[in-house]
């Protein structure tokens, strides 16, 4: 098999992946809701209601696709195409899995390989923001408008905070590309001390408070609880898709959903070791190259899922931050622990480098 | 009056520093979540019931949908006096009084009777009115529920579904007070 065809499949897979990954959210979002307030949560389309994805996913075709009358209609469509089409292309940078061997070749399972895959992805996050702003402003509706501009501050903030804290994973790396980021939590010492885990060094053991910093980040970006201000039911109408419905509303909310998915990779990759489990080398050297990548792959996935879980956790138990606090919070705490947090690490790799 | 002890005074006092880094509450805040959702996937969520096929137990006084009442000889109860449509606060009632030939004295108890009675589902406000104000014990609501229909015109009952079926009577003795039972004889 030639690398092309490797690539398109696993372009393929990557995205039906993204996709389900997305649909099940929606469902385990509804489920964990109503465990952790003592309901049963959809229990009616097939066993524990595993099919309700593919019911209100049916149902979003079949509503009527209203567009306002005084709305821009090319940027009304371009809104929610943006965002789907930005949570879905920051996929092909991640590192999913180690690599796979066919036919005596080969292959990492990663779509593409840049220098730069931390840049691409901060800067494919900050693209989404257009898609929010854009369907909010051609909506031709105030609660949308204000929901835009409350989300494009919002995420122009915590951005600046998520930027500061992978400064000091990169730092600690020496390089912006995700396989090195990955591979550089492979082995070694943990704090120097401990004698040498295969696969557990990870980062978050390092760099406790980067992870804090970006873990908030991460909720402020992808427009989650308790930072879900842009689309506030109780105050704003749900925001910049007030006037959204049909399947243009579905890509809104289905894009948020592949966006948590992502950033959840993208935080596994940079705190949890990426695609690396417990005895990865062993298990290379004896059960051979492809056991190890499909098992590296499900370890990430696990990884990744747990991560969501934990987003949906938190969505259930805190309320929602008022929009000063959200404020406060962004520049006055989370950037300064960044930056001192910054300039601790850059003293220690001064410290023990030379 | 306190009902609880559970209520906090709220005051403008400044935060302590564990207050102000959030993290102890959430982190306590979480474990409850957590708490309610090992007990819901262990024990089943209390307090549900699966609708269509469990229903919430009613009480036996509960105020549903309306039955017209046959006597003991299976007779329709009800004279057509009225004073149910006067008493319904929300004009639900509507009636047209005929009067009873020889051959239907088996029909009807009274030589009066309502030839049309209908109440409007969507008008009635299920206060029991009707109920109190009828001196034959004639109506009486019952603990079952107004169905579901697809058009307002199907709301309206006729006597067709309100007087009740003669070989399946439906028993109101327990919502009776004793003036109301001895009342009936």
């Amino acid at each position: 098999m030639d690398l092309l065809t490797f690539k398109l499949i696993l372009v393929l897979a990557l995205f039906l992946l993204s996709l389900t990954i997305a649909a099940y959210s929606t469902w385990a979002e509804r489920k964990v809701a109503s465990i952790m307030q003592d309901r049963i949560g959809p229990n009616r389309a097939g066993p524990f209601g595993l099919l309700q994805p593919l019911a209100d996913g049916g149902k979003f075709f079949f509503k009527e696709d209203f567009t306002p009358a005084n709305a821009e209609r090319f940027l009304f469509v371009l809104g929610p195409a943006l965002v789907m089409f930005i949570s879905l292309i920051t996929g092909a940078v991640i590192p999913w899995g180690k690599s796979l061997n066919i036919g005596g070749t080969s292959f990492d399972l990663q779509v593409a390989n840049i220098d730069v895959g931390v840049l691409f992805i901060i800067g494919m996050a900050s693209i989404g923001v257009y898609g929010i702003m854009i369907g909010g402003w051609a909506s031709n509706n105030k609660y949308s408008l204000l929901g835009a501009i409350r989300a494009s501050s919002q995420m122009i903030s915590y951005e600046l905070a998520m930027g500061l804290a992978l400064l000091s994973i990169i730092m600690m790396t020496g390089s912006l590309d995700l396989k090195v980021i990955t591979e550089s939590q492979t082995t070694g010492k943990l704090w120097g001390v401990i004698p040498w885990v295969s696969g557990m060094n990870w980062n978050i053991f390092y760099q406790p408070i980067a992870f804090l910093v970006f873990f908030v980040a991460a909720l402020a970006e992808t427009n989650r609880h308790p930072f879900d201000l842009p689309e506030c039911e109780s105050e704003l109408v749900t925001g910049y898709s007030t006037e959204y419905s049909s399947m243009k509303l579905g890509l809104y909310m289905f894009g948020e959903y592949v966006n948590m998915f992502i950033s959840n990779a993208f935080m596994v990759v940079l705190f949890f070791g990426g695609y690396n489990y417990p005895g990865i080398d062993w298990v290379t050297q004896h059960w051979g190259e492809n056991t190890a990548g499909i098992l590296s792959v499900v370890a990430f996935l696990a990884k990744t899922v747990i991560g969501i879980l934990i987003f949906m956790w938190i969505r259930w138990t805190l309320p929602r931050f008022r929009y000063d606090q959200l404020m406060h919070l962004g520049w006055k705490t989370l950037i300064p622990m960044a930056l001192v947090n910054l300039i601790i690490t850059g003293a220690v790799i001064l410290a023990f480098a030379n | 009056m306190k009902l609880t002890n559970r209520s906090k005074v709220v005051s403008n006092k400044e935060m302590t520093l564990a207050e102000k880094i959030y993290l102890p509450a959430i982190f306590k805040g979480m474990g409850i979540t957590f708490k309610h959702a090992v007990r819901t996937v262990m024990k089943g969520a209390p307090a549900v019931y699966s609708y269509p096929e469990v229903q919430k137990p009613r009480t036996t006084i509960w105020r549903g949908q309306h039955v017209l009442k046959r006597d003991e000889e299976g007779r329709e109860r009800c004279t057509a006096c009225g004073l149910c449509a006067v008493a319904c606060p929300a004009e639900a009632i509507t009636m047209t009084a005929a009067e009873r030939t020889k051959e239907e004295k088996g029909l009807y108890r009274e030589e009066k009777y309502a030839s049309v009675y209908e109440i409007n589902m969507l008008r009635c406000i299920f206060c029991g009115m009707c109920e109190e104000a009828c001196p034959k014990s004639a109506i009486y609501l019952t603990d079952r529920l107004v169905d579901v229909e697809t058009n307002r015109g199907s709301f309206i009952y006729g006597k067709e579904k309100l007087v009740e079926k003669i070989n399946e009577r439906i028993d109101i003795t327990t919502r009776q007070s004793e003036k109301q039972k001895n009342a009936v004889k």
